[in-house]
């Protein structure tokens, strides 16, 4: 088990190096200059010349490169070309509301997807079954800006129980966090809802025609117990791969419902550093962003020795 | 001592609550006393199964109903209960247990703990009192280290051991009515053995009445009082077992006793020392190997210093229980797997060492016979294409393989307009009809059969034995023949060669290896067939000296 980690720790190196230099290599062959974005429309050729070396933009590429990577060794992610801030300062301002919208929507997900899915296999076939279905495909469906303004007109502008947008740290109270988490937390999760349903279901469809569900039967246990303790363990593996995949999706960013909801999350940070063709923060999302999902997969693959004893590394 | 346990009368049950539905059970009347074990026959279809799900109230809801008739379990009408009172005389009045141990059981749940879900849903036991009977009940049924098992996973267990696991849970509020459906299919013949006796054992302790499912004959001499014979959802035949085997009323029964093969060998066919050798491997060895963490290697050998010879025309049997590596060695033949050391020749060709491209041309040459007719056909390919891929492949022109399709599937029976056709439209019996015109289409040497005719109903399993025959017969093919039935192999084989744990036991013509076996592991396998006492073609017990075993043992026919 120990060992297996340290392999997969070890085999995550190789990957993170090659993210890194396709993306510094993506980043220096689109088309944009991070100099002229800075120097404005009405500057000289000569001005541009003097922001791109005091940048360090005309060094060869591969010294960039291994500049870059050196500092990160050092745990130096760079400077902002644009404001100048560094960039770990940057992205750990952002990350706060990233992290409590994805764990508030990842949450909620669950705790409604997961007996919806169960309930679901369980009356398969019957009217339950097909709305809960039904439900899922609109989840799919409705794009989730739609959901975000519908749900501020009903909340926010009709009934004004909600704030419209804006965000506020839990370090300033539950309360005022909680205000203006609950709008986006069910956008997002619509969305979540219906695919971790539909897996759930199709996966305890699977397993409730196993023979052990049979012998459960057999016992003469009921059918809570039948589905809670011998199904719903057995299906849980799909579900759990779906759900890890997810939350790593929410937290690399969410930008139509940042932007929707005016929160300033890892989304915007991200989108408005592309546009500006800010490399050093977009190099440094980029990075981190694979660096999580290798930990996420490594985390599930983890749970899933957990849930079903046969599973060992 | 004799009450009635179980009573069923005039049962059916349709498809469906329509009184027009198609009935799956027509008409079904059985009874099972205090005691005794009622063994219920038939082959596959024939409703054995729902007459047992009908008793737990397991079937399928609102798929398959039961329409008229009672169930009578311990007096109380089992038809009209509510879901309630089944879940509280489940496991407490009437248990179950079923075919296949390997996944009858939760595999994410210590074993303890899924006997301990039956004490803690019907008794109102403390953990240590609970923990005390399933200990004790786990020692009943035989198991060892029971405070090791009591906190292993199901996976960790060998499948005799989880079929223990099953009658320990089943038994252990004493139920009055065991129902078994097919317990013993899926264990090993000495593993069955073990299992036979532990059922009759227990229920003599506890009076048990017990409901046993089978398909096979050899079983049914083992354990039953009465038998039950059904067909198509009709009880053709009830008797005594004595009656029954002797003096069967009902042509179906008749039928299926003459079908199920002797384990007497047939007469050998007379030995050609001209025919060419098609095929002999000389110590053939498959090893596994596993590395731990630590960089340990753990080798298993699969299969250890295999040497066999095949002639044309002769049959050759490799007999053996799971894990023997009978089906390593017939793979490695195939160099479908990789043999680690040995050689392979093939019509005096070494095959064992040369790479994928170079075995190309030699393929052709042995051809193979799978296990499972129903996955071993791909579903979305007409039989035509299935039987022409090979040759094809080969370079044959389509509308001429398309031909030779046309006239294999003649050879085996099988309508000239199955070539236009999908598998799913076949019984069991018809698609391994067509897996052995395909084979055929290559116009092999060697023909492997592993477990060919295993997953068939014993009818059908004779009249496949018998084209085998035939083939063989008429084009000369040499047959590797595996199986894990002694039965199939006395009829079949002309040598047999007996494998354990990936050795060579014992190897030699059918007749002496089968009537006179120089190793004490044959001779256990041998005492291991069930019903070996009965010459069941022709309703009779073996007489003395024909029978393999060189004791006569006690065969329970009294009922």
């Amino acid at each position: 088990m120990l060992g297996y980690l340290i392999r997969r720790i070890l085999a995550a190196i190789p990957v993170m190096g090659v993210v890194a230099l396709v993306v510094f290599l993506l980043l220096r062959l689109t088309p944009g200059d991070p100099a002229a974005i800075i120097a404005g429309d009405l500057a000289t050729p000569e001005q541009l010349e003097r922001i791109r070396t005091s940048l360090g933009l005309n060094e060869p590429l591969h010294t960039q490169f291994l500049t870059w990577i050196w500092k990160i060794l050092q745990g130096d992610l760079g400077v902002s070309l644009i404001s100048q801030v560094p960039v770990i300062k940057m992205i750990s301002q952002r990350i706060e509301p990233t992290i409590s919208i994805a764990l508030s929507t990842i949450t909620l997900a669950i705790l409604i997807a997961v007996p919806l899915g169960v309930i679901a296999a369980w009356k398969h076939g019957t009217w339950i079954d097909r709305v809960v279905m039904s439900l899922s495909v609109l989840g799919f469906s409705v794009p989730v800006f739609v959901v975000g303004y519908v749900l501020i007109q009903i909340f926010a502008i009709e009934f004004r129980w909600l704030p419209v947008q804006g965000f506020r740290s839990i370090t300033g109270g539950f309360g005022p966090f909680f205000e203006r988490a609950i709008l986006p937390t069910m956008a997002l999760s619509f969305i979540y809802i219906a695919l971790i349903a539909r897996i759930t279901r199709a996966s305890m469809l699977e397993v409730l025609g196993e023979d052990y569900v049979r012998t459960a039967r057999a016992k003469g246990i009921g059918e809570a117990g039948v589905l809670m303790r011998h199904a719903l363990r057995n299906a849980a593996v799909p579900v759990i791969t779906v759900i890890g995949t997810g939350f790593a999706l929410l937290i690399s960013g969410v930008v139509v419902t940042e932007s929707v909801f005016n929160i300033p999350g890892i989304g915007r940070l991200t989108v408005d550093a592309v546009l500006a063709r800010d490399y050093p923060v977009i190099q440094a999302m980029i990075l981190l962003t694979s660096g999580l999902y290798v930990t996420i997969n490594l985390v599930i693959d983890l749970l899933y020795t957990l849930l079903d004893p046969r599973i060992r590394y | 001592m004799s009450g009635k346990v179980v009573e069923i009368n005039n049962l059916v049950v349709g498809v469906g609550a329509q009184p027009d539905a198609a009935k799956i059970l027509d008409n079904v009347s059985l009874q099972v006393s205090e005691g005794e074990t009622l063994c219920l026959v038939g082959e596959s279809g024939s409703g054995k199964s729902v007459t047992s799900l009908t008793i737990m109230g397991l079937l399928p809801k609102k798929i398959l109903v039961p329409t008229h008739g009672s169930v009578r379990l311990a007096g109380e009408e089992i038809l009209t209960a509510t879901d309630r009172r089944l879940r509280a005389l489940r496991a407490t009045t009437m248990a179950m247990i079923f075919q296949e141990p390997m996944t009858a059981l939760n595999p994410v749940v210590p074993v303890g703990k899924q006997i301990d879900e039956v004490l803690r849903t019907h008794t109102s036991l403390d953990a240590r009192s609970r923990r005390k009977r399933i200990l004790e009940m786990m020692e009943q049924v035989r198991l060892p280290d029971v405070e090791r098992i009591f906190a292993s996973y199901p996976h960790r267990l060998s499948g005799g051991q989880r079929q223990r696991i099953m009658i320990a849970m089943a038994l252990v509020l004493e139920p009055k009515l065991l129902i078994a459906d097919e317990p013993t299919t899926a264990l090993d013949v000495t593993t069955q053995k073990q299992i036979l006796s532990l059922i009759r054992d227990l229920q003599k302790d506890h009076g048990t009445a017990v409901l046993f499912i089978t398909h096979d004959m050899g079983v049914v001499a083992e354990i039953a009082d009465r038998v039950a014979v059904m067909r198509y959802g009709h009880v053709v035949e009830t008797g005594p077992l004595d009656a029954i085997l002797r003096a069967p009323t009902q042509d179906y029964t008749r039928n299926l006793l003459s079908a199920v093969p002797s384990l007497v060998p047939r007469a050998a066919r007379p030995a050609t020392a001209s025919a060419p050798v098609v095929l002999d491997t000389s110590e053939l060895t498959k090893v596994y190997r596993e590395r731990s963490i630590l960089g340990k290697v753990r080798e298993v050998a699969a299969a250890k210093d295999v040497t066999l010879t095949l002639h044309r025309g002769r049959t050759l049997g490799i007999v053996g229980e799971s894990g023997s590596g009978k089906s390593t060695v017939a793979r490695c033949i195939l160099r479908l797997i990789d043999p680690t050391s040995g050689g392979i020749r093939v019509i005096g060709k070494e095959i064992s060492f040369l790479s994928r491209n170079l075995l190309r041309p030699h393929r052709k040459h042995i051809q193979i016979i799978f296990q499972d007719p129903y996955r071993s056909l791909n579903p979305r390919l007409t039989v035509g294409e299935t039987i022409a891929e090979g040759p094809v492949n080969y370079g044959t022109p389509k509308p001429e393989a398309l031909r030779r399709a046309r006239e294999l599937l003649e050879l085996v029976d099988l309508p000239p307009d199955a070539i236009s056709r999908y598998p799913h439209q076949f019984s069991g019996g018809q698609r391994q009809r067509i897996a052995i015109a395909r084979a055929l289409a290559m116009d092999p040497d060697v023909l492997v059969a592993d477990e060919a005719v295993s997953a068939l109903d014993v009818s059908v399993q004779a009249q496949v034995l018998q084209l085998l025959d035939d083939i063989q017969a008429r084009l000369g093919i040499a047959l590797l023949f595996i199986t894990h039935d002694l039965r199939v192999a006395a009829q079949i084989c002309d040598d047999v060669i007996v494998m354990q744990h990936g050795h060579i036991v014992e190897q030699g013509p059918a007749g002496d290896i089968l009537t006179n076996p120089k190793q004490a592991y044959t001779q256990q396998l041998l005492d291991a067939a069930p019903g070996r006492g009965w010459d069941f073609a022709n309703f009779r017990p073996l007489a003395a000296g024909m029978a393999a075993p060189a004791k006569t043992r006690d065969i329970a026919l009294n009922s």
